[in-house]
């Protein structure tokens, strides 16, 4: 049968490997909300793992209003992603110092 | 090795893998694709921890909807990808290590000793009867109540952010204006003219 620490420690890997893609493609937004994307998927598996294996349902009620919130927050990120490729013709991460940050 | 268990790596193997390449593909429309190879078989790894109501929901919201919107966004947009993966072999050690260290802290909290077999039991699996969607529903609707309505005043707050953001005024395009037409007059449109009856000819 499987153990609890299998899926946690695949939860590791999908959030070790997220963490590197954003290491790897810091100059293209949309592998950077791709990684984003990646790191909420290995949470939500820790919520879903620890909520069968301690029997409480209260960790995929989470894992739900966590679905909700990436919806809403890569819904937000495309439309700025759009509005910025249509006001600067890139998505470049290094393009965009218009603020000086 | 039981069948769960084999079905276990499995889905684990091809979740690692479609991870990898989302990370390291060259076309970001790639990059898309295997994301949702990702979210499938997660899904599957879900239903085998009897999230049945999330498995589904992931692969119809996720899948279904924001991945298809990346897909859109993705081919939209005219993206040349050679500037974007500049100092990609240059970041690669510095990405690795910092996953791997990541990864040794999660194994040595997350590993077999707190969380393994002996660690944790192994619940039952439930009933035929069992349903998962019950449950949720349960508690989605008594003690989180509250929490449910704030997602969906999120999800109202997403739909409204998302179209002002995109939406523009384009002055060349043709469209009605309703106002306009209602209030217009007769002596806008029909105007008339005194003149004189002509002679009959011939």
């Amino acid at each position: 049968m499987i153990a609890l620490s299998d899926y946690l420690i695949l939860g590791a890997i999908l959030f070790g490997l997220s963490v590197a893609g954003i290491f790897l493609n810091r100059k293209n937004v949309i592998i950077l909300l791709m990684a984003i994307e990646l790191m909420l998927l290995a949470v939500n598996m820790n919520f879903i793992a620890f909520s069968y294996f301690l029997g409480d349902i209260a960790g995929q009620v989470f894992v739900f209003f966590i679905l909700t919130v990436a919806a809403a927050e890569a819904a937000i990120g495309l439309a700025i992603l759009v509005v910025l490729f249509r006001n600067r013709q890139t998505i470049n991460v290094d393009d965009l110092d218009t603020m000086k940050g | 090795m039981g069948f769960e268990r084999f079905v276990f790596y499995v889905f684990a193997v091809i979740l690692v893998y479609a991870a990898a390449r989302v990370i390291t593909v060259r076309n970001p429309v790639h990059a898309v694709l295997h994301l949702v190879l990702a979210f499938f078989t997660c899904a599957g790894l879900w239903l085998l921890l009897e999230a049945e109501f999330l498995a589904i929901t992931l692969v119809l919201v996720y899948v279904g909807a924001v991945m298809v919107l990346f897909l859109f966004v993705v081919m939209m947009l005219d993206i040349n990808v050679s500037p974007l993966r500049e100092g990609f072999v240059k970041y690669l050690p510095m990405g690795f290590v910092v996953a791997l260290l990541i990864f040794a802290e999660m194994f040595m909290v997350l590993g077999v000793k707190n969380f393994g077999a002996q660690a944790v039991a192994i619940p039952e699996r439930h009933g035929a009867d069992y349903s998962n969607t019950r449950e949720i529903g349960n508690v989605l609707y008594t003690d989180y109540v509250y929490p449910f309505e704030i997602a969906s005043v999120i999800l109202l707050v997403a739909i409204i952010a998302a179209i002002a953001l995109t939406m523009r005024r384009r002055p060349d395009t043709r469209s009605q204006d309703p106002v306009a037409q209602v209030a217009v007059r007769r002596e806008d449109r029909v105007r008339l003219v005194k003149m004189k009856t002509e002679e009959k000819s011939g």
